[in-house]
C-alpha cells in the first residue's frame, strides 16, 4: 500500500512545477495551464488526506475547486480573448501598464 | 495496486515537466491533457470513483477543451524567447528550488512512510458524495450556481466585439 507520504511528494512535486512554469514561460495560456496544474496538485493532496483521514469531506473540496476552476477557466480565456484582440500578442512582458 | 500509483505518479510528473518545457501552448495542453487523466487514475487508486470520473469529464473534458479552442482561435503559436531583463529567472529559480526541498523535508518530517495498515477504503461512490453535498454542503452547493452564472455572463461580456 502507497504510505501518504508519496501522495503528499507527488502533490508537491506537481505544485513545484506549475510555479516553476508560472514564473518562467512566457505565453499568457501557456501560465494560465501552470495555474490549472497547481489547482491540481492540491486537489491531489486533499484526495490523500481525505483517504487517509477517512474524511469524505476532502473530495467535496476538490468538487468545489474543480468547479472553481471551471469558472476561473471562462472568465480567464474571456480575459485572454479580449487581451489579444486589443494588444494582438500573447506575451505577458508586453502587457505592462499596471509595472512601474 | 501500489505499482500503478508509481507508474501513473512517474506519468505526471513527465507530463507536467514537459507541458512546462514546450514552447507552443498546443502541446503543453495536451501535456496537461495527460497530466489530468492520470492524477484520475491516481483518484481511482484512493478509492475515489466520482471524483475520478468529474476530473476526466469536467476537466480533461471539458476545460481543457475550452483550453485548446482557444488556443487555435487565437493562433497561438511559438513562444518568442525573452529580450526583456532576466530577474525573475535568477530570484525565481532559487526560490521554487527552496520551496521545493522545504516542502519534501516538511512532508518527510510529518508523515513517516513507514505507517501502518492504512485505513479501509472510503466509499467514494456518487450516492456518498450526493449524500454529504445535498446534507452538509447545500449553501456553498446553491451559491456555485451564482458563482457559474457570474461567470457565464462575465465571459460573454468580456469576450464581447465591441469592448
Amino acid at each position: 500500500m502507497v504510505p501518504l507520504s508519496h501522495y503528499l511528494a507527488l502533490s508537491v512535486i506537481l505544485f513545484v512545477i506549475g510555479a516553476a512554469g508560472f514564473i518562467f514561460r512566457r505565453n499568457i495560456i501557456t501560465v494560465f495551464m501552470c495555474i490549472e496544474l497547481m489547482l491540481n496538485a492540491v486537489n491531489l493532496a486533499f484526495m490523500a488526506f481525505s483517504r487517509f483521514l477517512e474524511n469524505l469531506d476532502g473530495q467535496i473540496f476538490v468538487f468545489f475547486v474543480i468547479v472553481v476552476a471551471a469558472a476561473e477557466a471562462a472568465v480567464g480565456l474571456a480575459v485572454i480573448i479580449a487581451l489579444h484582440r486589443n494588444r494582438k500578442s500573447l506575451n505577458i512582458e508586453e502587457v505592462d501598464s499596471m509595472k512601474f | 495496486m501500489s505499482i500503478l500509483f508509481y507508474i501513473f505518479a512517474a506519468v505526471a510528473v513527465l507530463a507536467a515537466l514537459n507541458m512546462v518545457l514546450q514552447r507552443t501552448p498546443v502541446y503543453s495542453a495536451l501535456s496537461l491533457i495527460v497530466v489530468l487523466c492520470s492524477l484520475a487514475v491516481v483518484y481511482l487508486l484512493l478509492g475515489a470513483e466520482f471524483m475520478a470520473v468529474i476530473q476526466v469529464i469536467v476537466y480533461a473534458g471539458a476545460i481543457m477543451v475550452l483550453f485548446v479552442f482557444v488556443i487555435m482561435l487565437l493562433n497561438a503559436g511559438h513562444e518568442a524567447p525573452s529580450h526583456r531583463s532576466q530577474i525573475a529567472k535568477w530570484i525565481g529559480a532559487p526560490i521554487i528550488g527552496a520551496m521545493l526541498a522545504e516542502m519534501l523535508m516538511i512532508i518527510w518530517d510529518q508523515f513517516p512512510s513507514t505507517s501502518a495498515a492504512p485505513p479501509p477504503a472510503l466509499d467514494g461512490t456518487p450516492a456518498a458524495i450526493g449524500h454529504l453535498l445535498f446534507k452538509n454542503y447545500v449553501l456553498p452547493f446553491e451559491v456555485t450556481s451564482i458563482l457559474i452564472l457570474v461567470a457565464v455572463l462575465g465571459a460573454v461580456v468580456l469576450a464581447k466585439k465591441e469592448f
